[in-house]
């Protein structure tokens, strides 16, 4: 409303003209739900420990504060979920079922790398009309663990460790001070928990 | 002139009374008229060589290739009709591309093999269409090891240690089963398919021939390529001279 508009950009106008300045509390009712997240996935030799928070909000108001944002795509592959969402639910369905098919058609269970693919050709085509930044984690007996991250362009590029989610900025000092190659399974799962935690 | 199939063998939409379609076994006559090509399996990597008969003396040496490269570490190896095998590979490339595009890795070969059957058995069913008139070999490496399979003109198709297509091909895969191969090197491999297809060509029904020659081995870096000249020139000596080492024990 322009009440809002003049207090935040035009200051010095809203304190000579009360008139024009209103308060407006109604961004839940209006705004999508996001997800203002940390996910992270870290992967070992024998496969990826992948955590994430759980809050969905509407604008301020948090609309699930026991959201899943770990979401299976086939048996050994995960991904995480960041940005909007019920776009990353659409595109995580069209993955899971188009590996799926492709699953069957193979024989044998699909490589990771399948469906980070997968992902990248739907958030690429797609990148106009989506806000999704998605982490795929997984094992397959090619490659053993992979991490793959999908930011909101649409690239692909294949990680050690991912962090995603508004809330990964603050956590990238720690992460990369922190971080270790060839961590085993425990020390993987107590380098996520620590930095879920922060 | 009364056949075999008088009446039931017009077309691809006919079985004959003894539940045959006989266009597909003529289609396999067509095979069985053409130079005798040979794949072979083996430890560390595939091994194809092809008889190719040579028509006319002005025919560039080198030209006409019977092997092709579908990917980087497929290769494809045929006999038969050129121009339907060029078809064939057309559509073999075209199904690894389209992989590789939406899953960003390599066709896995066994997968090829059959999206190339399925295509291949598509033209056994209308009457508008003949069956494909070769036979190709698809071989490949593959991180769990090489893989070799052989398609007829009817849509099937086996995964095969080794196999030949083409005029001599019962001889060939008598040959063939003598060998060890699970134990052979691709080296070995290249002596053993140069000495038979030299040792089962006709030398009275046919002219000269042109010995062609690929692998996928560590050499080759996994990679399909046309073996080496110096190679190819040191198997076929070899080759020629067992020849001779027969002929003067009889």
């Amino acid at each position: 409303t322009t009440g809002s508009y003049i207090a935040r950009f035009l200051p010095h106008f809203a304190s000579n003209a009360p008139l024009f300045f209103t308060m407006n509390n109604t961004d839940w009712m209006t705004k999508a739900h996001s997800m203002g997240t940390s996910i992270m996935a870290v992967r070992f030799a024998g496969g990826v420990v992948m955590g994430a928070d759980s809050r969905t909000t509407t604008g301020s108001y948090i609309a699930n504060r026991v959201s899943d944002k770990l979401t299976p795509i086939h048996d050994s592959i995960y991904c995480c979920r960041s940005g909007s969402a019920s776009d990353t639910q659409a595109v995580a369905d069209y993955v899971k079922y188009y590996l799926n098919v492709h699953a069957i058609e193979l024989g044998d269970k699909p490589l990771v790398k399948s469906a980070a693919a997968l992902f990248q050709r739907l958030c690429y085509e797609n990148k106009n009309a989506l806000q999704a930044g998605i982490i795929v984690g997984g094992w397959d007996k090619k490659k053993g663990g992979q991490v793959f991250t999908i930011p909101l362009g649409g690239s692909l590029v294949e990680q050690p460790f991912s962090i995603g989610g508004s809330g990964s900025t603050y956590i990238y000092g720690y992460c990369d001070a922190h971080y270790r190659e060839n961590m085993t399974k425990e020390e993987c799962e107590q380098f996520v928990i620590n930095c879920e935690s922060i | 002139m009364s056949g075999v199939g008088t009446g039931y063998d017009i077309s691809c939409t006919t079985y004959s009374p003894d539940g045959k379609v006989f266009q597909i076994d003529y289609a396999g006559k067509a095979v069985e008229n053409s130079g005798t090509a040979v794949g072979v399996r083996v430890k560390d990597g595939i091994v194809f060589g092809v008889e190719k008969l040579i028509l006319s003396k002005l025919l560039e040496k080198g030209a006409n290739r019977r092997i092709h490269t579908v990917d980087r570490t497929i290769g494809l190896a045929y006999a038969g009709m050129t121009a339907d095998a060029r078809q064939l590979v057309n559509r073999a490339r075209s199904e690894a591309k389209n992989y590789r595009s939406t899953y960003l890795s390599t066709i896995p070969t066994r997968l090829l093999n059959d999206r190339l059957s399925l295509y291949v058995q598509t033209y056994t069913l209308y009457g508008g269409y003949r069956p494909f008139g070769c036979s190709i070999l698809v071989g490949a490496w593959e991180q769990d090891g090489p893989q070799l399979y052989m398609i007829e003109p009817s849509g099937i198709s086996y995964g095969y240690y080794a196999t030949a297509v083409g005029k001599a091909k019962q001889a060939a895969k008598g040959e063939l089963e003598k060998l060890k191969l699970t134990e052979m090197t691709c080296r070995e491999a290249v002596k053993e398919v140069a000495r038979i297809i030299h040792y089962l060509h006709d030398d009275v029904k046919d002219k000269d021939f042109e010995l062609e020659m690929s692998w996928i081995c560590p050499e080759s870096g996994h990679q399909h390529q046309a073996v080496p000249e110096s190679l190819l020139a040191e198997a076929e000596e070899a080759a020629k001279a067992s020849l001779v080492e027969d002929m003067e024990d009889d």
